[in-house]
């Protein structure tokens, strides 16, 4: 068969359609001779299983140059020499679906298909499929630990040198000395922890755990409630029910029968115990001894030598400081020079015995001073010029509470403390104010004292409500005849001169700095003569008014915080006297001692005269009891009128009704007395220093003429103060100075500090008695002042009568005679007719 | 004839209240609260609640020590004056003296 033909019908398509094959393969017929030349025998080479052969285009070409016409390859001829590729595909096409035994796949892309096509019909193999582990880096870090040589091991040798081997061996100590080398941590060297090695545990996330717990007792922290009541119709209900009328038959009786038992006789009453010598409300806890026990004896080298201790006080809070005043021991005739040395007031506490804890400087001697019973910090003091001067200590009172000895302070202060009063000497405080010389008194002021907080005084003397209670005004007193008050406080009228206090003191009374001027003056001018008298010591009435006392418990209730707190002085002003309440009830009479021993009771109220000007009334009363300076004037603490003065030769106790004289007075000692005072605890015993260092006890109830008790050289110079103070409940102090400038505290006994049975209405009777004794010679005395005067007259009267005896007797006769004729009807007829 | 009861009532009272040194009396129903007093309200809730617990206190203290008997009167004596309590049935009458000394 001619190839042309068998291409020329293949080209044609027997099958007849166009072509009936796709335009990128050609349906071929390949003779057997051309099929065993490219190897692609029908059913041996290719099968219906594999149809695929790939022919290199090379042998084709070579085949058209040997077989030229008669190649089997002839009408493709051109698509092979065109095709870009080395193989072309032919496919054994077994089923003659494009009409030829093969066709030629003439494109690269159609043999590409066929060939990727064919492959998915293959039975495929499952492919394992190696998708690569998500890197967790773990092999990064096995890499890391793992240890891997770097280089080749190395390997060194040693021996000793051939010619020592075998050689006697020699063994020695070594000087070798041991250099430790410790560790140390290195300023320079530091290495940042930049990653730790962690373990971790897996944990559950949930973890049940349990723990008891301390269940406490619901308890009410408080309750509000208020009380049930019953209406009034209720009440009367009850009030008439049957029941209520039973209870009250039945009862009455019962309570009727206790009721008047009651009062016939008082069946709880002890005998015993009333008999005995318990005391009420004192109850002794201290150690009982007999006498006065020493306690501490305080002396200040530096500063007390050649000095005499004018005044003493206790600190009204602090427990265990006392202030005293040193002057010289020579007085000087003129009060008015200076004395070069500094003039101080000492300040000792129980705990340093050697030195002063503070000093108060002063502008002259003091010889008196005082507290202010408002605020302890304020001081103010007497000076020998005459002027009134202010201290503020406020600064320092820590300094002061430091050195109780009892008390614990924190470590820092005690040690800062400690070493100044080693190293340096004890704070100076300044005096904040000093009265204005020219207004002040002319001689020393010889007492001070503070005004009660109850009550002020106006610039006339009129006692007035004192709104704050705080104790701002001094009364003063001095032998220029004067009692003088002041007011501390800043004056109604603003100063213009706005003073300034020097640096370092305070600035409490900086308004009164220098400028400070009295109230008002009290003079005292003589009652029977001319002159004034030269007071020494007053006593001021420490009590007042029931409605004032009434008032300020009622305010002192109502705002109690307000009136703890200490009144800043500073700040405080002189109240208009209008907006004030005068008071009326309150006693404005004073008791004053004299220079030459009199007792003067005068009223300190200015009174207008006929010209209208303001002075002092005439002391209402006046005594000479004592016959040279009187050295103590003081109220009895228990009973608000009972006075003791003491002058220097005896003492004499005074009731502030009874005006007639001294109720009881004391026959004259042997020795001076030149101090005394009243214990705080027992209203019948005072206590008298003497000038030989004396104190002598005195007990009211047992002997008024001879001291109880003596308690001899107690000191061993002239006495000068006594003060007792009440410490605690057992422990009350006593502290006596001398002239020689040592301070000495006593523990008082029991004996004197726990009054006796009912001991202050004993006394009340003592006093009684002696004011009656007291009328009694009062009336006597006036009795026979009047019998005498009476008895003069007597005299007059008759010598007088001696000139007049004969005419009288003849008129006494006459009338007789006329008398006795008329009784006998014989009276003479001349009268008779007369009348007739 | 109530009033006059109850005027008996107040009668008695008032004859106890006569008596000498008597401050004051307080009559207290069962549950304590005053019925008729003669101080003022505070004092006299707290009087009664107080000395109405002492009471029946003081009660079963005697009938526990012998049941067949029973409180019939209770006197406090203090520092400033004498209490005495008299309870009955449902009520307690409370009387307040002073003591004669």
């Amino acid at each position: 068969m001619p190839r042309k033909s068998k291409s020329a019908r293949s080209s044609a398509g027997s099958k007849g359609k166009d072509k009936g094959h796709p335009d990128d393969i050609v349906p071929m017929l390949l003779t057997s001779a051309t099929q065993e030349l490219f190897g692609c025998r029908a059913d041996e080479d290719v099968t219906g299983e594999s149809p695929y052969k790939l022919l290199k285009k090379d042998d084709i070409i070579q085949d058209f140059k040997t077989r030229a016409a008669v190649s089997d390859f002839r009408p493709v001829k051109q698509i092979v020499l065109d095709y870009p590729e080395d193989e072309l595909l032919l496919v054994f096409d077994k089923d003659f679906i494009y009409g030829q035994r093969f066709y030629l796949v003439v494109t690269p892309e159609a043999k590409e298909r066929i060939l990727n096509v064919v492959q998915p019909p293959e039975p495929e193999t499952p492919e394992v499929i190696e998708t690569p582990e998500p890197s967790l880096s773990s092999e990064q870090e096995i890499d890391e630990e793992s240890v891997k040589e770097t280089r080749e091991k190395l390997c060194y040798k040693f021996s000793r040198v051939r010619r020592k081997f075998g050689a006697p061996v020699v063994f020695s100590d070594s000087i070798t000395t041991l250099v430790n080398c410790p560790s140390y941590p290195d300023s320079k060297f530091s290495i940042k922890l930049m990653q730790r090695d962690c373990g971790s545990q897996a944990a559950a996330r949930l973890r049940s755990s349990s723990a008891q717990t301390q269940w406490m007792m619901l308890r009410n922290m408080s309750t509000q409630y208020t009380p049930r009541e019953l209406s009034s119709e209720e009440k009367e209900k009850i009030l008439q029910s049957d029941s209520m009328k039973n209870f009250c038959k039945l009862v009455t009786p019962r309570m009727l029968q206790a009721l008047q038992e009651e009062s016939i006789m008082n069946v709880f009453f002890d005998d015993w115990k009333a008999l005995g010598t318990a005391v009420e409300d004192i109850v002794w806890s201290g150690e009982d001894f007999k006498d006065l026990r020493f306690y501490r004896g305080f002396s200040d080298q530096n500063y007390t030598k050649d000095k005499k201790i004018s005044s003493i006080n206790w600190h009204p809070t602090i427990y265990g400081v006392i202030a005293v005043a040193l002057t010289e021991k020579r007085q000087e005739q003129e009060p008015t020079t200076f004395a070069s040395k500094d003039s101080l007031i000492l300040f000792y506490s129980f705990s340093d015995i050697y030195n002063a804890q503070l000093l108060l400087e002063c502008p002259g001697d003091i010889f008196a001073f005082e507290f202010c019973p408002s605020d302890p910090n304020i001081i103010v003091g007497g000076c020998k010029n005459g002027q009134v001067v202010l201290w503020d200590i406020s600064a320092y009172v820590t300094h002061l509470q430091g050195t109780q000895p009892d008390e614990e302070v924190s470590v820092n202060t005690e040690i800062y403390y400690i070493n100044e009063e080693r190293e340096n000497k004890p704070p100076v405080v300044p005096f904040c104010a000093v009265s204005f010389i020219d207004s002040s008194h002319k001689a020393a002021i010889t007492d001070v004292h503070w005004l009660p907080p109850t009550f002020e005084v106006t610039k006339t003397g009129l006692p007035v409500e004192n709104k704050y209670n705080i104790s701002a005004q001094i009364v003063t007193c001095s032998p220029d005849c004067a009692l003088m008050f002041w007011d501390v406080r800043v004056p109604d009228r603003k100063q213009n001169v706005y003073q300034k206090t020097p640096y370092g003191v305070p600035n409490t009374f900086k308004h009164l700095y220098r400028t400070w001027k009295p109230l008002f003056r009290v003079s005292l001018p003589k009652i029977d003569t001319s002159g004034e008298y030269a007071p020494l010591k007053f006593s001021l009435e420490r009590s007042t008014c029931t409605a004032n006392t009434a008032r300020t418990t009622e305010a002192a209730n109502e705002n109690d915080d307000s009136s703890k707190v200490i009144p800043d002085y500073s700040q405080l002003r002189v109240p208009s006297a209008k907006t004030l309440t005068t008071l009326e009830d309150v006693n404005t009479k004073l008791f004053i001692g004299t220079e030459s021993g009199e007792i003067i009771y005068t009223d300190w109220k200015l009174v207008k005269d006929e010209s209208g000007r303001l002075h002092t009334a005439k002391p209402l009363h006046c005594f000479s009891i004592h016959h040279w300076l009187v050295n103590t004037v003081q109220l009895s603490p228990f009973f608000t009128d009972i006075v003791l003065t003491i002058g220097s030769w005896s003492f004499a106790i005074w009731n502030e009704g009874v005006m007639d004289g001294p109720i009881i007075k004391s026959p004259n000692f042997e020795h001076w007395c030149t101090v005394g005072c009243w214990s705080l605890s027992r209203p019948a015993i005072f206590f008298i220093g003497k000038e030989n260092g004396s104190i002598e006890v005195w007990n009211l109830l047992e002997n008024t003429n001879v001291p109880a008790q003596v308690l001899a050289q107690v000191t061993d110079a002239k006495i000068t103060c006594i003060k007792p103070w009440i410490a605690s409940s057992k422990q009350h102090f006593l502290a006596v100075t001398d002239e020689l400038g040592m301070l000495k505290v006593f523990e008082l006994p029991k004996a004197l500090c726990v009054p006796s049975w009912n001991e202050s209405l004993r006394v009340l009777k003592v006093f009684e008695v002696q004011e009656e004794r007291l009328k009694d010679l009062v009336r006597c005395r006036e009795l026979w002042a009047k019998e005498q005067k009476e008895a003069e007259e007597l005299k007059k009267r008759t010598e007088h009568d001696v000139l007049l005896k004969p005419l009288r007797e003849e008129e006494e006769h006459k009338m007789l005679e006329e008398s006795i004729m008329k009784g006998l009807g014989l009276w003479p007829a001349t009268a008779d007719k007369q009348d007739a | 004839m109530a009033e006059t009861e109850h005027a008996g009532v107040e009668e008695t009272l008032k004859r106890i209240e006569a008596q000498k040194g008597v401050i004051g009396t307080i009559v207290v129903n069962a549950e304590g609260i005053p019925i008729r007093t003669t101080l003022d309200n505070s004092t006299t809730i707290q009087y009664a609640k107080l000395f109405r617990l002492l009471t029946m206190k003081a009660r079963s203290t005697v009938r526990d020590i012998d049941p067949q008997n029973d409180l019939t009167f209770l006197r406090v004596r203090s520092k400033k004056h004498e209490i005495l309590v008299a309870p009955e049935h449902d009520f307690l009458l409370i009387v307040i003296q002073n003591p004669c000394e």
